[in-house]
């Protein structure tokens, strides 16, 4: 499907301006999540979709010299860990899980809260990305037949 | 909310549905579906559901059909 480029011009060029734009829009809606609409999930299905159109464009192997199957599942860990975590250590001090404002830092509580509710969202969106990058990586990449848990990339 | 653009909003996404159902060229139908995402958003911010909305444009009407398109790249495309 996406082993070379796309031919077209008109295509390239437009995904090389809008790319950025895209992500940019997908960390706007991530870090805004707790006072606007939209939030990590929104933000990572946003950012997942630039790589996925910068895949369809650029083909594949472009793709995969720049980020990874391995990078791919450390940061859909590395999210699950941010968001489980932070409940977590809300627990170990006294807390109920992602209990907010039990963190242990020299904030007020309404800024501890945002600043979990930040870095939950932000976890959420790792993981978001992170798992339709893969999705996109093993429907459009892998030959019929490959072992859909192989870590070969 | 306005009751003239919910309806045509509510109309427009039966005919789409009926068009998607009805297509023989399963690639149109897939292409089809992207817009009934599109109109389903619109439905959703009418409602007052921004959230909702966000989510159905960004998954129901980009990541969907990629995957729909990407897995039917390994079938037909034409129904018989």
């Amino acid at each position: 499907m996406s082993e070379k480029m796309v031919e077209s011009v008109v295509a390239r060029t437009i995904s090389r301006i809008i790319i950025p734009f895209i992500q940019l829009y997908g960390i706007y809606v991530i870090t805004h999540g707790e006072s606007s609409p939209g939030g990590g999930f929104q933000g990572g299905v946003i950012l997942g979709t630039s790589i996925i159109l910068f895949g369809i464009v650029f083909s594949l192997n472009t793709t995969k010299k720049w980020i990874s199957k391995k990078i791919l599942i450390l940061f859909m860990s590395l999210g699950l860990l941010i968001y489980s975590g932070i409940g977590a250590i809300d627990m170990l001090f006294g807390g109920k899980y992602l209990e907010y404002g039990k963190l242990p830092l020299p904030l007020h509580s309404p800024e501890m809260s945002a600043l979990s509710i930040l870095m939950v969202e932000i976890g959420i969106g790792l993981c978001v990305m992170s798992t339709i990058t893969l999705l996109f990586i093993f429907l459009a990449g892998e030959k019929s037949g490959t072992r859909m848990d192989s870590w070969e990339i | 909310m306005i009751h003239a653009l919910d309806f045509m909003l509510l109309l427009l996404l039966v005919i789409i549905a009926l068009i998607a159902i009805s297509l023989k060229d399963i690639l149109g139908a897939v292409i089809v579906l992207g817009a009934y995402s599109l109109i389903m958003a619109l439905a959703w911010l009418e409602m007052n559901a921004p959230d909702v909305a966000f989510t159905e444009a960004a998954v129901g009407a980009g990541v969907t059909s990629f995957l729909f398109i990407s897995a039917l790249s390994k079938t037909k495309r034409w129904e018989k």
